[in-house]
């Protein structure tokens, strides 16, 4: 028996400490172009952080929300870039990844007060969306799969609030705007026409200014003063047995108890 | 009539500036029992269609609307933006007959389904001359444009090159056939054809004047009380430069209007559906004066150039 297999049988018989870390098929990777092996199944982001970076810009919510973590990927036999949130991708071997979480993108600054519901409101802060060729490079690079040259069309179209609710779920990771043939900076430009939508466009909701009127003149003060001043035992009582609507209910439905409404 | 739908690219200034172009033509085909069916997902036509051979990448935009067409099942598109049309024809020639591009633009745009030119480009005043004839378009008239003198400005991309054209190039019919249809009296005038000064105006303003001069002068050397068009950037250009000549020259003025709000007008419906608010100077009173319209004020919607 050789030496080298005399120490693998020894290993094999030793028994496992139980500080050791479990088995971990490793996968190699390339950050940024140096090599790295990284257990299967992380995220990109994991994945940064096991081969030793540390994140203090270019993370934030860690579940594919905030759009801090936006990332370039390859695969090996295809020429074609791909984008990704690193929080939300996991690792398939070989890939390179690159972050770029931040785009020093023009962002257009304005007097939101002054804004008016206008299409030429938008040209005048973005004239940049006529540079636009419909290449529709940045459709393929979003990550939230928003159908972003739709949004830039809406917009040059006068469209404010088709361009807002195209471009409703941007997350605004910039990785649009890495990709564009003319330098747009789409993500800033969607979100003025949201809050364009949201300020000048969308129809107020009336109930809740009254509802707020509502407030304001103490129609709830007695109910939330008697709140206050519960014990706790007979709080938690009060909320546990709370007539909850049925997921059935009707757009009709009322509780039985109509004090407040 | 039956209802028809049609496949219909509007373009980005229709939707903002020159909805007085595209609000009288929706009404207008309505009323002549057609429905203009715009087409979904639509984007700039690109506005100027690009000649320089190995310039592939300024003929996505207008391909990818033909595409769009296609992809709702439509043989055919109309337009009423006479730049528009340009761009969308001479795209589609381009993806017709040339397989080396056609290959090259099909590829890059590989989340598209391919495409060979199959969709026809045509513009409104082809589809009322082809489709509905100015016979029968003269019968639909409710209330004939009679006594208004008025002079079809064809400009250049509803012409030019001879392969796009939507009539004789060098004597062209179409604007004079549909105006004599809804009882109109057509000018005839040399400049018909001449450029406006087109986008080449943006970098020079100070040319505007120049332009506008030579050809709202001829057509009213020759009788025309007010100038018939197609394009918004012709709009543009001789709007801006009759305020010129107005203000300096002591020109005395001479209404614009597209060739859609006549049709409306002559078909009988509401004047509101014009957008006469949206147009230089202020045909409103030159209508009314010929009786076409009533004196009462038409409610103005928000906007206005003049």
């Amino acid at each position: 028996m050789s030496a080298k297999k005399k120490t693998e049988k020894a290993a094999k018989a030793a028994p496992k400490k139980e500080t050791e870390a479990p088995e971990v098929n490793l996968v190699p990777i390339y950050v940024m172009g140096k090599r790295y092996e990284v257990p299967e199944g992380f995220t990109l982001m994991k994945a940064m952080e096991h081969a030793g970076y540390k994140f203090i810009r270019g993370c934030g919510c860690r579940g594919g929300t905030c759009g801090a973590c936006g990332t370039v990927y390859r695969k090996p036999g295809d020429y074609r870039l791909q984008v990704a949130l690193a929080c939300q991708k996991t690792v398939e071997p070989g890939m390179h990844i690159t972050q770029i979480p931040f785009f020093p993108a023009n962002r257009a600054l304005f007097e939101f007060e002054k804004l008016t519901e206008a299409p030429e409101e938008v040209f005048k802060l973005y004239p940049e969306l006529f540079r636009c060729v419909a290449c529709n490079a940045c459709t393929k690079a979003c990550p939230q799969g928003i159908e972003v040259m739709d949004a830039v069309s809406a917009l040059k179209q006068g469209n404010i609030a088709g361009a807002a609710e195209i471009a409703f779920e941007c997350i605004q990771c910039g990785l649009c705007t890495g990709r564009c043939f003319g330098e747009l900076m789409q993500y800033h430009m969607f979100q003025l026409a949201r809050r364009i939508y949201g300020s000048r466009i969308a129809p107020r909701a009336e109930h809740l200014a009254d509802m707020t009127e509502a407030i304001d003149g103490g129609r709830y003060d007695e109910c939330l003063d008697g709140l206050i001043a519960m014990k706790e035992n007979e709080l938690k009582k009060l909320y546990q047995d709370r007539e909850v609507e049925p997921v059935t209910a009707g757009e009709d439905w009322t509780p039985k108890d109509r004090t407040y409404l | 009539m039956d209802t028809m739908k049609l496949a219909y690219y509007p373009g980005c200034t229709l939707k903002t500036k020159a909805a007085n172009l595209e609000e009288p033509a929706l009404a207008s085909l309505e009323a002549l029992g057609f429905r203009l069916d715009e087409i979904d997902r639509w984007n700039c036509c690109g506005a100027v269609y690009s000649l320089a051979d190995d310039d592939l990448i300024h003929q996505v935009a207008p391909v990818r609307n033909l595409i769009r067409a296609r992809q709702q099942g439509n043989d055919r598109v109309v337009i009423l933006c006479s730049f528009c049309l340009n761009a969308l024809k001479r795209a589609n020639l381009l993806m017709k007959g040339d397989a080396e591009k056609r290959d090259t633009l099909n590829r890059f745009m590989d989340e598209e389904p391919e495409y060979t030119g199959e969709v026809r480009v045509l513009h409104l005043l082809e589809v009322l001359r082809d489709d509905i004839g100015w016979e029968t378009l003269s019968k639909k008239v409710k209330q004939p444009l009679r006594g208004l003198k008025l002079a079809p400005y064809y400009g250049c991309t509803l012409l030019r090159p001879r392969e796009v054209a939507i009539d004789n190039v060098e004597n062209p019919s179409v604007m004079q056939d549909f105006l004599a249809a809804l009882g109109a009296t057509p000018v005839e005038f040399p400049e018909s054809t001449r450029c406006c000064g087109s986008y080449q105006v943006v970098g020079n303003p100070g040319d505007i004047p120049g332009y506008a001069r030579d050809i709202l002068r001829s057509a009213g050397r020759r009788g025309a009380e007010g100038l018939v068009l197609t394009c918004p950037l012709c709009d543009y250009d001789l709007g801006k430069g009759q305020q010129e000549l107005v203000k300096k020259e002591g020109f005395p003025g001479m209404p614009l209007f597209y060739f859609t709000q006549l049709l409306a007008l002559a078909l009988g419906l509401d004047p509101a559906v014009c957008r006469f608010d949206l147009n230089f100077g202020d045909p409103e009173a030159f209508l009314q004066e010929k009786g076409v319209i009533s004196a009462e004020p038409t409610p103005q919607k928000t906007g206005g150039k003049a």
